[in-house]
């Protein structure tokens, strides 16, 4: 990895002290088949000291509420020895000096920007606090190992002080270290604290800056107009009506749509109302949610593509088991209805294009939207917002093409925002999945066998398809050929869907549909065999302790198996994602013709070392309630090819008076970090379900569940 | 023209009166702590007071409000001391992307000013209309106990 090289270098500032790499390219030191990265011309800056002591820490992250941006900050608050107060992070332009060495490319995805980014911002933490010693070393005459650091100064052995500030100029002359010590665990003052995050105030007054939020000299505004069947393109636009309404600039036909600029936003809503377009049908007019469920079910009776290396021999299990069972699981198409719509603002002079937007893809959005204008990378600039959500669907930067589409025509500013409507209809959606298993059990009640085959839309084989290789969909398959149980004998398959509907990362990728199945079905043998669900799960635990502890902490916090008020029962479910393993466990009352009651979520997770102990607890808990949202209510569904849902009250979301509380047991640990943001969500659908089937007797196999209740 | 007075001051308008006065808040007078999220009062993140009440700026028309009183997230600090909504919700560490927050706290404002100690199910009642995706329902309703004072 990049940071173990030592090879920070000082940046030339106007004053104070700045710490940069002078290669950007750690991606040689991860898998071999990605790509390398792009050479560098000059080194960037990640962490800088002005001389009034503010320490700035350069986030390459997209923040979109997961507290990236606070986490980072701490991790070199930690090594420097700063108090949190005196950190302050911006966000990294798209700039290749920014990538994240595991990715080889600016990402915030698949829970790993802790992990990735922990042993370089620590490092450079740790660098800079050995330059600021030495500098101190220096002025005062003394060795530096008789200096101490506290709080942003260095202490000499006679108690004298300096400040951070005070000496960064100095520092900023002398050497870079190339081998500093980190600090042990057993010394972190900060790393692993419940800390405020560090954009909080600016959350809570209204001044946190969202793409939303961009406002340009000259800017308009654009609404645009897309095919109600999805890969529809505009064929005929009468734009005659839409031009007379007052405010309205242009109209510009685009690659996907029909935009309406204005020099408000509400002129260009209103007048897009007016405008006439016939669409040409794309190659999805014909899908609806019925012919797709046909394409799964067609596919599950053939033998998929086999994933992994199976254990044992199933075949052989299945005929010699005491019991078999088979079912099928079925989860539908989400939007990831982030609360901030798709949003872009894009400036385009003729040689030169600049765009600010909320995203998880810096480095991919400029490549798009240089091949657009036609320009080179190097006159296109790339800012990045907050986020207002992500969750996967800032993945992807068709929202921003749009934009750069727009002002391509006008050769004006404009930001252009999506309506709800337009995002929950245009999304690129968490694929429907369908799930068949078969398992067996033996004489004592032992599960010896499992087949798990998946039928859904692959997101990797379009987004990333070089992770793809000899037909392995890792991401495809999370949650169900990988679990934190061992089973004598196992096998799973992949059977990938094209239906012509786009589909994209949603948090914790294929896991969230899978571990539904998986998670209910496990449950379902330990029912037929008579034993408790947790029992079964132990057993088959009895070679990861790490696992059994988790689940062992869900247990206790829960208090499964003591007596709970009449008609209420608990669910378990458990995961493994990003190196994480979690566990969650659901206290459901008895539903009601298309309602629910969870009580409360009982979340357990082993992360590693945590780094901010609130930001991860927020993290568990977010995860779980987004989670009990789409186990609850989440459905899109198709018809004519054109989404049927449009707005949160057709797509519906969790809300406060359906929230349960969300108590959280974090396993001590000070292994390296693993990934937090998406550990939660994929177990809930499963542990609730679980729990319905103790109160009824019932097992219900798909998702929404409020639709299953009747 | 139309006439608001927003946070105390007065702003001339010059806008269509069927302008969502979500638009005219953001757009027109710069304030940009009130969010759009629906455009159909269905998720509460444009959620402001008008006359202590609080209202979804996104389906008021601008010119159905001229001459009121409208106060915004960037009005919830009067003389620089912040809210006790906004010193609870810092307390509770509340937010996690934000986007819903100003709407969050502009109805937990308008909920703890007509009913100051409120009990789960009128707090449940005056929020259920604010969505938000990261989930953080337990934080917020906690927030809301702290800054009303009651367990």
């Amino acid at each position: 990895m990049l940071a173990t090289r030592g090879d920070f270098i000082t940046i030339a500032t106007a004053a104070g002290l700045a710490l940069g790499l002078p290669l950007a390219s750690g991606a040689e030191a991860d898998a071999a088949d990605a790509p390398p990265a792009p050479a560098p011309v000059s080194p960037a800056a990640w962490v800088q000291i002005a001389p009034a002591g503010t320490v700035t820490v350069v986030v390459n992250k997209a923040e979109m509420g997961q507290g990236v941006a606070t986490a980072l900050g701490m991790m070199v608050a930690e090594e420097l020895d700063v108090p949190l107060a005196m950190v302050a992070t911006q966000f990294a332009p798209a700039d290749p000096r920014y990538i994240d060495p595991a990715w080889g490319d600016m990402v915030t995805g698949g829970s790993t920007s802790v992990p990735d980014m922990y042993p370089l911002m620590r490092k450079a933490g740790a660098t800079m606090r050995a330059m600021l010693v030495a500098a101190a070393a220096q002025q005062w005459g003394v060795a530096p190992a008789t200096l101490s650091t506290k709080a942003g100064a260095v202490i000499g052995a006679d108690g004298k002080t300096a400040t951070y500030g005070s000496l960064s100029a100095l520092a900023a002359t002398l050497p870079v270290p190339g081998d500093v010590a980190l600090k042990p665990a057993s010394a972190f003052e900060l790393i692993g604290t419940a800390q405020p995050r560090i954009d909080l105030p600016s959350k809570l007054n209204g001044t946190a800056q969202f793409g939303i939020d961009v406002k340009l000299p000259g800017m308009l505004y654009a609404s645009m107009v897309r095919s109600p069947a999805i890969g529809g393109t505009p064929a005929h636009v009468d734009a005659t009506a839409a031009k007379k309404v007052a405010g309205v600039t242009d109209v510009v036909t685009t690659s996907r749509g029909v935009a309406v600029v204005a020099t408000t936003y509400w002129v260009a809503l209103k007048a897009r109302k007016a405008l006439h377009v016939q669409w040409n049908a794309g190659a999805s007019a014909h899908v609806t949610s019925a012919s797709i469920q046909a394409q799964h079910d067609a596919a599950l009776a053939k033998p998929g593509i086999v994933q992994g290396t199976p254990a044992g021999n199933v075949a052989t299990a299945l005929q010699t088991a005491h019991k078999t069972l088979t079912a099928t699981y079925r989860a539908p198409y989400l939007a990831h209805a982030t609360m901030e719509p798709m949003n872009a603002t894009a400036s385009y002079t003729g040689d030169a294009l600049e765009i600010w937007a909320p995203n998880q893809v810096p480095l991919q959005a400029q490549k798009a939207a240089a091949a657009i204008v036609g320009l080179p990378l190097s006159a296109v600039k790339v800012h990045s917002t907050f986020l207002g959500g992500g969750f996967g669907r800032r993945l992807e930067h068709d929202y921003i093409s749009d934009a750069v589409e727009v002002s391509k025509q006008i050769r004006k500013p404009v930001k252009l925002i999506w309506t709800r409507e337009d995002d929950v209809q245009h999304d690129l959606y968490r694929s429907g999945s369908t799930n068949k298993l078969t398992g067996a059990i033996d004489a004592n009640g032992n599960v010896i066998a499992i087949h798990h085959h998946v039928a859904a839309t692959s997101v990797t084989a379009r987004w990333a398809p070089q992770f793809i290789q000899k037909q392995q969909d890792p991401y495809a398959m999370e949650g169900a050929s990988t679990t934190p149980y061992t089973f004598p004998n196992f096998a799973s398959e992949w059977s990938p869907i094209e239906t012509g509907i786009p589909v994209g990362y949603w948090r914790a990728p294929g896991a969230n549909a899978n571990t539904f199945a998986t998670e209910s079905f496990i449950d379902e043998l330990a029912h037929a065999a008579g034993k408790d669900p947790v029992t079964v799960r132990r057993a088959l635990l009895s070679s990861n302790p790490r696992a059994l502890a988790v689940l062992d902490g869900a247990v206790a916090k829960a208090g499964y198996g003591k007596p709970l008020p009449a008609g209420h029962a608990h669910g378990v479910a458990m995961v493994v994602w990003a190196g994480s393993i979690g566990a969650v466990i659901a206290e459901v009352s008895a539903p009601k013709k298309n309602a629910i009651t969870v009580h409360t979520l009982t979340v357990a997770a082993d992360v590693g070392q945590p780094i901010n102990r609130d930001g991860l607890e927020a993290q568990l808990q977010s995860g779980a309630l987004f989670g009990l949202s789409a186990a609850l209510y989440g459905k899109i569904t198709f018809a004519g090819g054109a989404v049927q849902q449009a707005n949160f009250d057709t797509f519906r979301v969790l809300r406060m008076d359906e929230a349960p509380a969300v108590r959280t047991v974090v396993i001590a640990s000070t292994a390296s970090p693993t990934g937090a943001g998406e550990l939660a969500t994929p177990p809930v659908p499963a542990a609730v379900n679980n729990a319905l089937f103790v109160i009824t007797g019932k097992r219900y196999r798909s998702m929404p569940l409020t639709e299953a209740i009747v | 023209m139309i006439a608001l007075f927003i946070n105390g001051t007065k702003h001339e308008l010059d806008v269509p009166a069927d302008m969502p006065l979500l638009w005219a808040v953001r757009d027109i007078a710069g304030l940009t702590g009130t969010k759009f999220g629906c455009g159909q009062a269905l998720c509460g993140a444009c959620t402001v007071h008008m006359n202590g009440i609080p209202v979804r700026s996104c389906s008021v028309a601008v010119g159905d409000v001229a001459g009121q009183k409208i106060t915004t997230v960037e009005g919830l600090t009067h003389d620089g001391k912040p809210h006790p909504v906004q010193a609870a919700w810092h307390a509770e560490n509340v937010p996690q992307c934000g986007y819903c927050q100003s709407g969050q706290m502009m109805s937990a404002a308008a909920l703890l000013a007509s009913t100051p100690k409120p009990t789960d199910a009128q707090i449940d009642d005056a929020m259920s209309g604010n969505i938000c995706r990261c989930g953080m329902y337990p934080r917020i309703k906690a927030a809301i106990k702290r800054a009303a004072g009651v367990a």
